[in-house]
């Protein structure tokens, strides 16, 4: 070796040294001196190496409410979980395609921290304060159910430890009495008030199936109702029911991979989606152009080719004017043979719509219908030159006569998109609603008709070039110029002054995307999110993206379409989930309730909103709407059967059961309406603040309502559990109140008997609970876990044994319904309960509002009296039910006979004394949902498709055949994640490893969509859609709360501070509220709530970076440390999502009391359209269809605050 | 010519989502003990941005790495090792726990015990070192996605060089992320710092550790490192740092932050090296010439006279095959879409970075500038809203031609690879137009987009 010619390196003494320790260490120095080299292996820190050395490695996964469903190792060493990492062992994508693996996230990554950390919950805990009447009570009468009824008729205890809840006070008590206490608060709510004053809520079933499952089997079997979360959340698009007949599906992540056009639309993937990120990035590289649509620099711009800075809450008018940009040049200009083809078959663009005079011109009205048959909508044919009936309508889903064609299958039928040259054509009279302030007014533009039966038509592709303002020679009407027509809507300029986007931008994006469409055949894609979902008028935003894709055939082909990722909806082996979970195998129907309105009434944030929701109807609407208010229009719905009411009465619907059979044991329900009808019996929603009317026990798992979804709050705290709130809104004056809804003049405060909570964390929910269960965590049970992200369904696994006194949630519920069992043996016994159904989706109630008019009184509920065996519901709960032997699965519509599952149940799970299928471990209800499922058992799927062909006529089953012998086992997801089998449950085929991509089946097996036309709709002819002028897409901008609720205008100043656009996006750094408080989160991040503003704004309130402000508005008071960013728009400051009131939240300066939580600001609004049911795709399923409970549209005031603060 | 291996990685800095899921993963596996608490052997950064810890990277200010004397030779910044041996009581250019921050706890307990009250409880702030209420000031990663905004990111050192032609407003926002662990570099400063003798380099792979029982805790590496990613353990008084996982990869398994890496960004692979070369590379007299300095003292794993002369220094088959199935290599030397951090700091670091593209500004985008089209292509480089001056300050010493040559080759890419995915024939004159056959561009294709587990380490 020579010696090194430059002598680069340090002084001689240093050389020295080295050389020294190259001495008496047996290893080598550089020649220059400069580096030490030593051999490695045996002799490194012993310590690094048992670090990496676990005892133990087990396969889990986090079951919080994100779409990741991300399969990891968990480690354990001496018996204690140390770290976690992600598992790589994802089935492949294929050869030519990135993979899975490793997906995950920071947060799942720190989930180990809660095992052991200071805020897990080991032990059962109870408010001090009713421990202790409890006891006393008991001690005195002997019996817990009178216990607690004597604490629950004295207004004075009750109320004194509803006033402690939230603050502190808190004592750790046995399993026992815990368990006492609950199953005394649940028989005497059932026994006193009826079960349906007893809830649950729990969301999302595909982050843990078993949890979710057990606790809503319970309630479902002792009557009481699952509250709905999808719609609750704002996650349901109810675009899609309106226009696919849909809860929602969407394609799985790799699709991206397959898309060469990506507009990432208010979804910052990165942030929300991140174990799925990677597939834009790498989908970039295969020469995907990629634009993304957001107001802040955020963080998924960095994919981005380009980035429209859009204003909040205006998506709508850059879809609206992207859409006319697409109307004008590869419709009504260039005639695009993929795009009319597509429309002519799989959307209701060709059908005919009646037209009536209004004014001097003329207004579109319904779907204009065979005689006779109001289910089947016309199209004109242009081989026949007549009207013709086309397949797939729902006047061919249910009737006899219809089987077989339930299809899509046009025959001979040429269905023209245009009356263009086929009659005179006439002005019709369009609603806007462009202004900022919400307001409506006309536009006159002009559609080409024909005269069909007598009736003067349009078709919906004529309606909509109106709409969008697509001239066409010949037409008369007002029309914009050109593009650059600024005040006609919905031209690229005109949106230019809403959005701020750049005309030309739009126009090229929109020019772009449709043109990929073409070139690619349908693989352009809008992945779609919160940020443009969550507002009161999302459903209108989203049609008109939606009609981006639908215009341009992207829907139903693998790398096209929506995507919209907002919430986590899919449990892929939905059928088994959904009977276990509802109790389906015992009681038949369950209850179960759309959450909005029912926190909207109970919570009494109704008496809190005036506004008059004539104010919001089209300026041609008949009128039905004015003077209106919300609770009015939700009395009406329950009324008449479209939304779920819960409770339903104004009395115990256990005693209504038994009088109705002792009147009438032929019909009883015959009593029911008759006291109905002469006002002897109430819809309980009439009067929700009378005392019969409260919920009165409310079960939270796997969910912390209160300081996560709960939209006002404080609301919360002041009506529902009684205890101190920030509220600052009057309540509405005498003149603004609901006409149909009883006022009482002094409102009830503390509506619950019981709050519960299980969980393995202190949350606000936990905070204000009165008793508290320890949960296990996901490290400590077994479960099941999926997602509309990937494709697979993999396992929990229990790392370590539940530690202290935790409980898996499977465990916790079998034993409550053990001590509720035995308390109601006494107490209950053997019961008749009568259960209203609303009408329901994907039945033949479908059919009962022809024409979807409107008429009150021509529908309502369904009435059922089922039976309750009280004192054996503990059985029940561990048993699968004889009603699956008799009855079968149904899952949209599709009802599959499985008997040879519930014999492969009873071998594999063992049976109980009555030979039924045992579910008594957590395993077993893995077992059983794996094995009712057609995604997950293969028989099941082609069973489903057998039937679902029969209806339709079209070749199917072989899309599962392939899979008919194979069932996925419990042990297979322990395993690794196994990938899901096509099936009729969904829409998508996954035949011979294609990825899962929304309705290719019924794009290329011509299965109808499960609306009106069977196609995708773009005209909604429902009485209320069209008195609320939102027949056709359309643009409506956010809500003013100024002229709605007398807010301060935006940007303007006063005391309180400055007025601005209040958000609340996800965040980075938590799952909601989970991780929130976590240690390694909140060093990631600002250390506690913050608020991002920009830099102009900050400078006119005078803050700094990292000060405290707070943010003020009639809804509550939020305290929180000032991020000053240049990423952030002036005029809109945002509060990431979910951040809970109790890590570093200091008191108020305006209240004095503790800051509150981000929805102390905001509050539910709901928008009357989403209340429609009974009428085609506008029928309800839980989280299928319901008022959403947006947060988006809100306004602040905020300011600097003293910077010393108090905790 | 002596031959030796050295295990090094690659980020694509493209596909960074600054997610932090290595920061964490890495934190849980390695550093979650007190004496630790503060020390993130893996980081991630957003730029503009004043890093952890915070400007680390003004070595006006904290004397790390080499600098190369009007003589050509390279001495520690800091001063020689006598006179850092004659001031080993007293080394004023320590980061301070205000640089890094001071980490916290919550007084969580009190959620379970708060007594009756008229207040909902909360957890407060408490720092983990004196135990006491504290306010949050400062952290890890207090700048995270611009949090902060010009307040805090005009402290950013990179930002400082090139601030004339960079305004932090919201039209023209731009960010990117920067993972960092130790570079393992192949001319260690910290390792020439050390009075103890205690920081080496390992024979076999080149990952630089520090052995704990010879380091006496001088904390004179965390001077000399001009990365700062040696961290002192104030329980133990000894100095730790990022161990390329050693435990791990010797049985084969990926590095936790590679393996954990939800954008798929990460590679590892072996490189064989001239050790002769290393000095005199490192001591090349214009910092911009270094990047081409290094990539001199890599050799070419195909070529029989290193596989010969590889064999000769002891290294194993198995070792030899793994430095030609390197996707280090590649992306260094066959693609050349790879670049050091900071190559100025002379320390020859071995993990290199692909720059990341961006959005084009809004100023050029009317004009066409989007980066998809064949003739806008190199227009579209100018355009990006990321400016390449700020790359070039962190990657090439300040010079933006390989900066725009890498950025040009990804867009090259989209380019080359649209076409085919929209099934049109490939263009072969977009792979030529920057120095690639069509077959080579294929193959980083794969190589980066597909990136499949096996290749990527």
């Amino acid at each position: 070796m020579e010696h090194h010619k430059n002598g680069v390196t340090a002084g001689p003494a240093g050389r020295a040294l080295l050389a020294l320790g190259g001495l008496v260490r047996r290893s080598e120095v550089s020649p220059d001196g400069r580096a030490l080299f030593e051999p490695g292996l045996a002799q490194e820190d012993p310590f690094y190496r048992r670090r990496a050395a676990p005892d133990k490695v087990v396969r889990s996964t986090h079951g919080v409410n994100c779409t990741g469903s991300c399969s990891w190792n968990v480690y354990v060493q001496d018996g204690i979980i140390t770290w976690e990492s992600q598992q790589t062992d994802y089935p492949t994508v294929g050869p030519d395609s990135p993979e899975y693996e490793p997906r995950g996230c920071p947060r799942g990554a720190a989930f180990s921290w809660y095992t052991y950390s200071p805020t897990r919950i080991r032990y059962p805990y109870a408010r001090g304060e009713l421990v202790t009447m409890f006891r006393e009570a008991k001690a005195r009468l002997g019996d817990p159910v009178l216990a607690w009824a004597d604490i629950q008729a004295d207004p004075e205890r009750r109320r004194r430890y509803q006033k402690a809840r939230g603050k502190g006070g808190l004592i750790r008590i046995g399993w026992a009495e815990a368990l006492e206490i609950i199953a005394a608060a649940h028989v005497h709510a059932i026994k006193e008030y009826g079960p349906d004053r007893v809830a649950g809520f729990s969301p999302i079933p595909a982050m843990s199936m078993v949890s979710h499952a057990v606790g809503a089997r319970f309630i479902s079997l002792i009557g009481g109702a699952m509250l709905s979360f999808y719609d609750w959340y704002a996650d349901l698009p109810v675009a899609s029911p309106q226009m696919f007949g849909d809860q929602t599906d969407v394609p799985e992540s790799a699709d991206w991979w397959n898309a060469s056009y990506l507009l990432m639309w208010g979804s910052n993937v990165p942030v929300t989606r991140t174990p799925d990120a990677h597939w834009i990035a790498e989908a970039r590289y295969r020469g995907q152009k990629v634009v993304v649509i957001s107001p802040d620099y955020a963080d998924n711009v960095k994919f981005a080719d380009e980035w429209l800075a859009c204003q909040p809450g205006t998506d709508g008018a850059l879809a609206m004017a992207m859409g006319h940009v697409i109307l004008s040049e590869f419709h009504a200009g260039r005639c695009v043979r993929r795009f009319t083809e597509y429309a002519s078959r799989y959307t209701d663009l060709p059908f005919l719509v009646t037209l009536s005079e209004r004014h001097g011109a003329f207004v579109p009205g319904k779907f204009l219908t065979a005689p006779g048959e109001p289910f089947k909508p016309l199209v004109w044919d242009e081989a026949d030159a007549a009207p013709a009936t086309p397949n797939g309508s729902l006047g061919f889903r249910y009737a006899d006569s219809g089987k077989g064609k339930w299809n899509l299958d046009l025959g001979q039928i040429q269905p023209a998109l245009s009356c263009m040259d086929s009659g005179e054509s006439v002005d019709v009279l369009l609603p806007r609603f462009d202004h900022p302030d919400g307001r409506g007014g006309v536009l006159r533009r002009g559609v080409p008709t024909r005269v069909v039966d007598g009736h003067l038509v349009t078709t919906v592709y004529d309606l909509l070039l109106a709409q969008y303002g697509v001239y066409r020679p010949g037409l008369p009407g007002s029309w914009p110029q050109s593009y650059a027509d600024p005040c006609q809507p919905y031209t690229p300029a005109w949106q230019e002054a809403i959005t701020g986007v750049p005309a030309a931008q739009c126009i090229r994006v929109a020019r772009e995307f449709a043109d990929n469409a073409e070139r690619s055949g349908g693989r352009s894609m809008i992945v779609m999110g919160a940020g443009t979902n969550h507002w009161f008028h999302s459903d209108t935003t989203y049609r008109a993206m939606l009609a981006l894709t639908t215009l341009t055939g992207c829907q139903g082909v693998n790398g096209g379409g929506w995507a919209h990722y907002v919430g986590q909806e899919k449990c892929r082996p939905l059928t088994g989930w959904s009977h276990l979970a509802y109790g389906l195998d015992w009681t038949r129907p369950p209850r179960q309730m759309a959450a909005t309105p029912y926190w909207y009434l109970h919570t009494d944030q109704w008496r809190y909103d005036g506004h008059d929701c004539g104010t919001m109807a089209s300026p041609l609407s008949d009128g039905r709407f004015a003077g209106t208010r919300t609770a009015d229009l939700i009395a009406q719905s329950a009324r008449m059967g479209w939304m779920p009411s819960i409770p339903t009465f104004d009395r115990n619907p256990l005693d209504l059961a038994d009088e109705a059979m002792a009147s009438h044991p032929d019909h009883p329900t015959d009593g029911i309406i008759d006291a109905l009808k002469d006002g002897r019996l109430g819809f309980a929603c009439a009067d929700p603040d009378a005392p019969q009317n409260w919920p009165r026990v409310l079960t939270v798992w796997r969910a912390n309502l209160l300081g996560s979804s709960a939209k006002g709050h404080e609301y919360f705290l002041r009506h529902l559990l009684g205890t101190d709130s920030s509220v600052r809104a009057a309540e509405t004056s005498p003149d603004r109140r609901p006409a149909e809804v009883t006022w009482h003049d002094e409102a009830p405060e503390g509506k619950l008997d019981l709050l519960l909570s299980l969980d393995f964390r202190m949350t606000s929910t936990t905070l204000f609970s009165d008793v508290i269960l320890p949960a296990a965590t996901w490290y400590e049970k077994h479960d099941l876990s999926s997602t509309d992200m990937h494709p697979f369904v993999h396992a929990f696994n229990p790392a370590i044994q539940p530690p202290w006194q935790t409980r898996t949630d499977f465990d916790a519920f079998h034993h409550i319904a053990r001590a509720f069992s035995a308390c109601a043996a006494e107490h209950l016994g053997k019961r008749r309960d009568l259960v209203a159904v609303p009408l329901a989706h994907d039945t033949p109630d479908e059919l009962a509002t022809p024409h979807g008019i409107v008429r009150d009184g021509a529908t309502m509920p369904k009435l059922v009296i089922v039976e309750r065996d009280y004192a054996a519901i503990a059985d029940q709960l561990a048993a699968l039910g004889p009603l699956l032997d008799s009855m079968g699965t149904t899952t949209k519509g599709v009802t599959v006979d499985v008997t040879p599952e519930i014999d492969f149940l009873r071998s594999a799970n063992g049976v109980d004394a009555n030979r039924r299928p045992a579910l008594t471990r957590d395993t077993h209800m893995c077992e059983a949902i794996l094995a009712l499922s057609g995604t997950t058992n293969g028989r099941v799927a082609v069973a489903g498709f057998e039937a679902l062909q029969r209806v339709t006529g079209r070749r199917l089953t072989d899309l599962a055949a392939a899979h008919e012998s194979e069932r996925i086992r419990f042990a297979d997801t322990q395993a690794r994640p196994v990938q899901v089998f096509t099936s009729a449950e969904w829409s998508g085929s996954e035949q011979g490893g294609r990825r899962y991509s929304p309705f290719t089946l019924n794009v290329e097996r011509l299965k109808p969509w499960h609306t009106l036309t069977g196609r995708q709709h773009l005209f909604l002819d429902h009485d209320w859609m069209l008195d609320f002028g939102e027949a056709m897409p359309i643009y409506r901008p956010p809500l003013d709360m100024h002229r709605l609720f007398g807010e301060p205008e935006l940007t303007s100043t006063g005391e309180l501070g400055l007025t601005v656009r209040y958000l609340t996006p996800h965040s980075k750094w938590s799952i909601h509220s989970e991780y929130q408080e976590n240690l390694l989160m909140q060093t990631l991040s600002r250390g506690g709530p913050a608020i991002w503003i920009s830099e102009p704004d900050a400078a006119k309130i005078g803050v700094r970076d990292n000060e405290w402000v707070e943010a003020v508005n009639r809804n509550g008071v939020v305290v929180a440390r000032a991020v000053v960013t240049h990423k952030m728009p002036e005029g809109t400051v945002y509060m990431y999502h979910a951040q809970d009131r109790m890590i570093n939240v200091p008191r108020s300066q305006t209240s004095g009391r503790r800051g509150g939580v981000h929805n102390s600001l905001t509050r539910l609004l709901i928008k009357p359209t989403q209340l429609i049911g009974g009428y085609a795709q506008f029928s309800f399923a839980l989280n299928y269809l319901g008022p959403t409970g947006n947060q988006r549209d809100e306004v602040t005031m905020i300011r600097r605050r003293q910077q010393k603060v108090e905790y | 010519m002596r031959v030796m291996a050295q295990l090094a990685m690659v980020m694509n800095l493209d596909k960074c989502i600054g997610c932090h899921t290595c920061s964490v993963t890495c934190k849980q596996a390695w550093t979650n003990r007190s004496g630790v608490e503060y020390a993130w052997f893996n980081n991630v950064e957003t730029r503009p941005g004043q890093g952890y810890p915070r400007t680390y990277q003004d070595q006006q200010r904290w004397q790390g790495g080499w600098v190369r004397s009007a003589r050509g030779r390279l001495r520690p910044r800091a001063g020689g090792r006598l006179k850092r041996l004659l001031s080993i009581f007293a080394n004023p250019k320590l980061p301070t726990l205000r640089d890094y921050y001071e980490p916290w706890t919550y007084d969580y307990e009190h959620l379970l015990s708060s007594p009756p009250a008229q207040q909902t409880p909360v957890a407060q702030p408490i720092s983990q070192m004196t135990g006491r209420p504290t306010a949050i000031t400062w952290s890890a990663n207090w700048d995270d996605s611009l949090a902060g905004g010009n307040e805090v990111a005009s402290g950013d050192p990179i930002l400082a060089r090139v601030s004339a032609s960079v305004r932090l407003e919201y039209e023209n926002a731009f960010m990117f992320f920067l993972p960092r662990i130790c570079e393992h570099c192949l001319n260690p400063s910290c390792a020439a710092s050390c009075p103890s003798g205690a920081i080496y380099k390992r024979v076999e792979d080149g990952i630089v550790l520090i052995d704990q029982n010879r380091c006496r805790g001088w904390r004179m590496c965390v001077t000399g490192c001009p990365y700062k990613k040696i961290y002192f353990n104030h329980r133990t008084g000894k100095a730790e740092k990022c161990t390329f996982c050693f435990p791990r990869v010797e049985i084969g398994q990926p590095t936790v932050c590679a393996e954990t890496c939800v954008g798929r960004l990460r590679y590892i692979g072996l490189m064989l090296y001239d050790a002769d070369a290393v000095a005199q590379a490192a001591a090349t007299e214009h910092d911009t010439d270094l990047y081409a300095a290094q990539r001199s003292v890599f050799l070419d794993p195909h070529d029989p006279s290193v596989i010969a002369a590889a064999r000769r220094a002891g290294i194993a088959e198995d070792w030899i095959d793994a430095a030609q199935r390197s996707p280090a290599w590649d992306l260094i030397v066959r693609y050349e879409v790879a670049l050091p951090l900071h190559p100025e700091y002379r320390t020859m670091p071995m993990v290199w970075y692909i720059p990341p593209l961006s959005p084009v500004v809004e100023a050029l985008r009317d004009t066409g500038h989007d980066g998809e089209k064949l003739g806008n292509l190199f227009g579209a480089v100018e355009a990006l809203r990321i400016p390449v001056r700020y790359l070039a300050e962190l990657f090439t010493a300040g010079d933006p031609a390989p900066v725009e040559a890498v950025l040009r080759r990804l867009a090259a890419m989209r380019a080359y690879q649209r076409r085919i995915n929209l099934g049109d024939p490939p263009d072969e004159s977009i792979a030529e137009a920057v120095g690639m056959s069509g077959e080579q561009m294929q193959a980083m294709y794969r190589l980066l987009a597909i990136a499949k587990y096996e290749q990527r380490y």
